[in-house]
């Protein structure tokens, strides 16, 4: 077994395709979400409308893109918050909902889970003033800002783990 | 946008060189798909950033791109070709710097278009403004002689050939090497040869190819399964000082920058071995 | 009744997409179906070359096409095999040469008389793919357990799975023992990641380089390795079920060795 030993070892490194099948999973995941942008247009709108049950926002603006990164597909949702929905409007949250509290720890979000960065939604906490829409965009991008360093994030739950669901089910094949 | 502030910080912008006379665009070429176009362009790309010259790396192959999964940078795609051709941002932003080595950059290709979205002109304008900025401008060029063909050479100077010891391949390249502009002396780099093939007859030799074709050698390039490994990891050969396939390489970029060296032709290993090996076996009583 | 038309596509260049076709059509009409093989690489022609019927050419798809022969003085009688035909691409002319429609309506007419139709595809996802698409009603994706192979692979499917075309996957050039020591994507890794059907796996063998050079496909002789797995191939598209074996590499430390002197 020596020089089986020997003649593997002259391979240097192993197990590369293990490092291929990832790389792989992450670079597809990517493909599909650029060549599917009305998937991406619908899964928008959904999130827009959900957001909205909760707080007023000014849809024109925002901006939803998708980025690869080192172990996983990030979605990275910019999302100008205008106000608090009044308690008598908020609509109860279902069974069904994600809990939208916040920050999600970091452990909690499990490789390729999608990620946004939003406003972080205080809940029975006093609006403050200073985060209503009246001030110019650039208190609102310092506040984002101040949010993301903080690393609040809210985790939306994906599909976007490992075998047998190859990500986000978008675009993929029969 | 907004949401570049929340990315994380992007790198510097390109520090314009103090004037010097234009670099070079080359197309790298074949005519034949699968013959290693994509890795000759990163490796050459790679072996020549690392001796110093301002690189990029132009992945002409819209749709299907490549060059950025076989350099390992995939997951720093943020801004494509198209995108900076149709004015949607600035080169600079889309341009990616290497992991490795900052004299490296790449411009990925888009997926999701067609070859047909590129405007010659707005490519050749693109190159010469390249040239301007970086020593060496390397074009990946894809398979097959049509819109993506032309586009890639749109603004080139000089074309690389990539051809492997096979009929078809010889084939192809010839046809492409008749459809690049008449005053161009494309070289050639031979790919994927197997010497012990050669010995036996059963593969075309260096000489076979070079009669056939006519161009001057680049290089010659053994064919090696390391070169898999190093897509799987995104890691070129050119960088790692104990590979074959990786000498070649750098040899490549070394005659590019205008160096003379010898042009040896891969031969198969020393007997020693393949009678160590029949040895082994025997004595092993032929177990698999 | 007629053919099966089925396209043999792949994106990426150099996996074995002519090789395939050539081989299978072969395996196919020495089973006793009436096969036309037809080349669409216009410009880059391949399928003459490999089956060696290159000085046979008399009339092209393109001469076809624009009228200036018939389709059936165009065809080319493998002489080797009772009932294959090879309907060859231009050299000198490009893809654009060919809408869509003329091409649908070619495969069309060679279905009529035939029992399978195969269609080599051109690599890429342009004008000469939509083409080559155009006339089929299958398709067989080929790829190699490679990164930059699986990628493009799965960009062709997603092309194909918007027309509705039913799909089977061939991986070609497996190294078993690369995949034994971890360092190549195994058939299941890239079923896996594609999603497809899986037809055939090949494993990679340099033989394939000396019959091109002769231009004699493998399948003429049924005792060689691929042989047999090309005719595996034929039969699971015939309709049997056919069970996969995984290749043991021959002799494995003879197979490191062999690598070794091919340097």
């Amino acid at each position: 077994m020596v020089m089986f030993d020997f003649f593997k070892s002259l391979f240097r490194k192993e197990g590369s395709s293990a490092t291929a099948k990832e790389r792989l999973r992450l670079v597809l995941l990517s493909d599909h979400l650029s060549l599917a942008p009305h998937v991406v247009e619908a899964l928008k709108s959904d999130l827009l409308a959900v957001l909205s049950r909760y707080v007023e926002i000014d849809a024109a603006l925002a901006d939803v893109t998708f980025e690869q990164r080192e172990h996983e597909v990030a979605m990275l949702a910019s999302v100008p918050i205008l106000r608090l929905r009044d308690e008598a409007a908020l609509a109860l949250p279902d069974a069904s909902l994600p809990e939208m509290d916040s920050p999600a720890s970091p452990e909690a979000v499990p490789a390729g889970a999608v990620e946004t960065t939003a406003e972080p939604v205080a809940k029975p906490a006093p609006s403050e003033p200073e985060r209503s829409g009246a001030n110019g965009s650039s208190s609102r991008r310092r506040r984002r800002r101040k949010a993301a360093k903080k690393g609040q994030v809210l985790a939306l739950a994906a599909a976007s783990s490992g075998p047998p669901a190859q990500g986000l089910p978008l675009a993929s094949h029969p | 946008m907004a949401l570049q502030e929340l990315r994380e910080v992007q790198p510097e912008p390109l520090v314009p060189p103090i004037a010097r006379a234009a670099g070079r665009a080359i197309v790298i070429t074949s005519g034949k798909g699968g013959v290693g176009k994509t890795t000759t362009t990163a490796n050459v790309g790679a072996a020549l950033a690392a001796r110093g010259k301002d690189v990029v790396l132009v992945d002409a192959d819209v749709g299907l791109r490549n060059l950025d999964i076989v350099l390992g940078l995939e997951n720093r795609v943020r801004y494509h070709l198209l995108d900076v051709l149709e004015k949607k941002v600035e080169l600079e932003t889309a341009l990616i710097r290497d992991k490795r080595n900052e004299r490296l950059h790449l411009l990925a290709a888009a997926q999701s278009r067609e070859k047909e979205d590129v405007d010659t002109d707005a490519m050749r304008a693109l190159i010469d403004r390249l040239r301007a900025q970086f020593e060496f401008v390397l074009i990946d060029c894809p398979a097959g002689i049509e819109m993506g063909f032309k586009n890639a050479i749109a603004g080139a100077q000089h074309a690389i050939v990539v051809c492997t010891p096979e009929v078809a391949a010889v084939r192809d390249a010839d046809r492409v090497v008749g459809l690049l502009p008449a005053d161009w002396r494309p070289e050639l780099i031979i790919n994927r040869l197997r010497p012990a093939l050669v010995n036996k007859g059963k593969m075309l030799s260096v000489e076979d190819v070079d009669a056939i074709l006519r161009l001057p050698l680049l290089g010659v390039i053994a064919d090696e399964p390391a070169v898999i490994v190093s897509t799987n990891r995104g890691e070129p050969l050119a960088l790692d000082p104990s590979s074959k396939t990786g000498a070649a390489y750098r040899a490549i970029a070394a005659r590019l920058a205008g160096e003379d060296v010898p042009l040896p032709v891969p031969r198969p290993e020393p007997r020693l071995l393949a009678k160590l090996g029949a040895l082994f076996s025997r004595s092993a009583g032929g177990r698999a | 009744m007629s053919a099966r038309r089925i396209v043999v596509t792949s994106g990426k260049g150099g996996v074995g997409k002519t090789t395939t076709t050539a081989n299978l059509g072969a395996t196919l009409a020495r089973r006793g179906h009436r096969v036309v093989l037809v080349d669409t690489d216009i410009g880059l022609r391949k399928l003459d070359l490999v089956l060696g019927l290159e000085k046979r050419i008399v009339f092209d798809l393109v001469e076809v096409v624009e009228g200036r022969c018939q389709l059936r003085q165009a065809l080319i009688r493998d002489k080797r095999f009772e009932s294959l035909n090879v309907l060859p691409a231009a050299q000198t002319r490009e893809k654009t040469a060919v809408s869509e429609e003329q091409m649908a309506q070619i495969i069309e007419e060679l279905a009529a008389t035939a029992d399978y139709v195969l269609i080599d595809c051109p690599a890429g996802i342009e004008h000469g793919f939509r083409s080559a698409v155009a006339g089929a009603r299958e398709a067989i994706v080929v790829t190699t357990p490679e990164v930059s192979a699986i990628r493009d692979a799965d960009r062709v499917v997603g092309k194909l799975v918007q027309r509705n075309l039913p799909l089977r996957l061939i991986v070609n050039r497996i190294r078993p023992e690369m995949v034994k020591s971890g360092d190549m994507l195994s058939v299941d890794d890239v079923c896996g990641v594609l999603s497809l059907e899986l037809l055939g796996m090949l494993p990679d063998d340099e033989e394939i380089i000396d019959a091109t050079n002769r231009g004699e496909p493998l399948a003429l002789d049924p005792s060689k390795r691929l042989a047999v797995l090309y005719e595996k191939i034929a039969r699971r598209l015939d309709g049997e079920i056919v069970p996969f074996t995984s290749f043991e590499p021959p002799g494995l430390l003879n197979r490191f060795f062999a690598m070794w002197k091919a340097g």
